[in-house]
């Protein structure tokens, strides 16, 4: 890969705490006539995360957001590409020599609801990691009771099955769950698009709290932009199975350069904004990933596509201090 | 307006003041019922020995093909057998065998199926040996496995649970390809869970629900299925009274003493109902999901 990509892997200064570098993720096509194409849901990407530090990854839905976020854990197995935490690639690790890394990554999941097993109460849910790494000490009352109160439920919800809780409460266990090990990074897949906006606000603001408590690392997915502004650092923008912006939030969002996130940003509904923005609605669907375009995967969608996009593919390239972005007319 | 409110709320206090036995029975009254059936069998079962003055094995050729009378409640047999005696005692090995073909037929399912539902090479051989199973009449393995073993009690029990594996193995696999996918499992594996684990603590309880309503039917199913056995000669030992032997032995003389057919029919007709009431009753109590799909 070239040296831009490179660099835009690289966070504000500090060294990072994950790394990674053109992550593929490609599922097998079906079918045998046509012949099948692999789906490239994650079409090498690179990006860092520092210590404490938020990204936020956007996108709309099936663009390889999550993917890419389970990639990390492992949850999914990426096709090729390197996830260094640390130092460590555990990309290349084996499951079992992989398994002890998975105390500094913890995941909250995006649905609240299938994601607790229903027959647990919720006091053994979040002990669950902590057992698996062979700190059943560290689950007596007084202690689960701690972490329950950090993420704002009572000692009483100790003892519930997942049905008592609220959606909200829900996916405070979720956190509570993906907090008992004292992760360094949490990714965190759309955890609050699934509820109400009143509890999303809450739930934001709780992990801003942690993360200033613990300094915890967060990879951020969602679809909602204000959420995203708010809660981030830096944002990267993923479109189709490939990242076309990535830079600091304020600036990201002031001085948007790739057409796509321009795209995105006006579509954001605003209340009693005085200036009103240039409007470049987004026409047609995602295409396939199993049948990119050609050249630049956005060039069915561009207001700006010209026949050189279907050529080549353009590279992130420098935009500003951080800030880099794929396209070929800026 | 106000009236029928009042009326409403009239109910409601009324209703929260009963038991909750009672209002238990209300919204499940086929559940009850079947379960009151059910314990009925059972306590006749149990103590058949308490409960009948005459021997079941116990032949009086005096006494033959005799109507109810009090000696005799439900009459004799061809052999002056004492016909209400032999029905309690049929009782006992119909509940047996009921009972043990659920219970293997569910355990054998749950291991089987799910190490299928969780790998793939596994479920490639294990799915074509069911498939396999299944392509034979169940009521002609049973009959050949019958016939190639010593009859006994638990010859029955496995030659009818046999047949009846591969369904459970088809259930539980199912219902594990649906579980795995779901997101709780990921966050198992996100956790550092290990797969026995994931498998004892988020599979199985999750898959036991409508595995238990599906072993109630099963429990129903292989009682009717003994009694199959039996009257074909292939199932439990003759000198064993069971439903079906006691039937058998009652075809010749039907036309005489009706009541040899007649009672354990009936025992055997409401027990299944039983079964299959207590099913529906699972079904609807412990998955309403469920039982509006089926």
């Amino acid at each position: 890969m070239n040296s831009t990509h490179q660099e835009a892997a690289t966070p504000s200064q500090k060294p990072a705490l994950l790394e990674v570098r053109e992550l593929v993720k490609y599922y097998p096509g079906r079918g045998v006539w046509p012949k099948p194409q692999p789906i490239k849901a994650v079409d090498n990407i690179s990006f860092a995360i520092g210590y404490g530090e938020t990204l936020g990854l956007v996108g709309e839905s099936g663009c390889g957001k999550s993917t890419a976020a389970k990639t990390i854990l492992r949850l999914i197995e990426p096709t090729s590409g390197a996830i260094v935490l640390e130092g460590t690639d555990i990309a290349k690790l084996s499951t079992s020599q992989f398994r002890p890394y998975r105390r500094d990554l913890q995941i909250v999941f995006q649905d609240p609801y299938s994601s607790l097993n229903p027959r647990m109460r919720a006091r053994d849910i979040v002990a669950e990691p902590l057992q698996n790494f062979g700190r059943s000490g560290d689950c007596d009352d007084d202690k689960m009771a701690a972490l329950f109160a950090r993420v704002g439920l009572d000692r009483e919800a100790m003892r519930k099955f997942p049905s008592e809780f609220s959606g909200g409460q829900r996916q405070r266990l979720g956190i509570a769950r993906a907090l008992a090990l004292n992760p360094k990074l949490i990714v965190c897949d759309e955890p609050v698009s699934a509820l109400d906006v009143s509890i999303q606000a809450q739930v934001i603001n709780l992990l801003e709290d942690l993360q200033h408590e613990l300094g915890v690392s967060y990879l951020f997915v969602a679809h909602d932009l204000a959420v995203v502004r708010h809660i981030s650092q830096r944002v990267a923008v993923m479109y189709l199975g490939r990242i076309v912006e990535i830079g600091p939030v304020g600036e990201l969002y002031a001085n948007p350069r790739h057409p796509y996130t321009q795209a995105l940003l006006a579509a954001v509904p605003k209340v009693g904004a005085g200036l009103a923005r240039e409007k470049t609605l987004l026409k047609g669907d995602l295409p396939s990933p199993a049948k990119p375009p050609s050249g630049c995967t956005f060039r069915t969608r561009c207001p700006m596509a010209r026949s050189e996009c279907a050529e080549s593919s353009p590279q992130l390239a420098a935009q500003g201090p951080q800030h880099w972005a794929a396209c070929h007319f800026i | 307006m106000d009236l029928s409110l009042e009326r409403l709320e009239q109910r409601i206090a009324r209703q929260a003041n009963q038991p909750r036995a009672l209002r238990f029975a209300r919204r499940h009254p086929l559940l009850v019922l079947g379960l009151v059936l059910l314990a009925i069998v059972v306590f006749l079962a149990i103590f058949a020995p308490w409960l009948c003055a005459n021997d079941p094995t116990e032949m009086n050729v005096i006494a033959r093909l005799k109507p109810s009378s009090a000696e005799h409640v439900f009459g004799t047999d061809a052999m002056g057998r004492d016909i209400f005696s032999r029905t309690l005692h049929g009782a006992r090995v119909s509940l047996l065998v009921g009972f043990c073909v659920a219970l293997l037929s569910a355990a054998v399912g749950i291991v089987v199926g799910t190490v299928a539902g969780f790998s793939r090479w596994i479920d490639a051989i294990v799915m074509r040996f069911m498939d396999g199973m299944m392509a034979i009449p169940g009521i002609l393995l049973a009959v050949a496995l019958m016939t190639l073993t010593q009859a006994s009690v638990q010859t029955v029990i496995i030659a009818i649970a046999l047949p009846e594996i591969p369904r459970v193995v088809r259930l539980v696999r199912a219902l594990v390809l649906t579980i795995r996918e779901q997101p709780y499992i990921q966050a198992a594996h996100a956790c550092g869970t290990r797969l026995p684990r994931i498998l004892a603590r988020h599979v199985v309880p999750n898959l036991l629900t409508p595995l238990i309503v599906q072993a109630s039917f099963i429990c129903a199913s292989a009682m009717i299925f003994e009694a199959y056995l039996s009257f074909l000669g292939a199932g439990t030992p003759p000198e064993v009274p069971s439903w079906g032997n006691i039937m058998a032995d009652g075809r010749s003389v039907v036309q005489l003493a009706f009541g040899v057919i007649l009672y354990p029919g009936l025992f055997l007709g409401l027990t299944v109902l039983a079964v299959n009431l207590i099913g529906d009753g699972l079904r609807d109590l412990l998955d309403p999901r469920i039982a509006k799909k089926l």
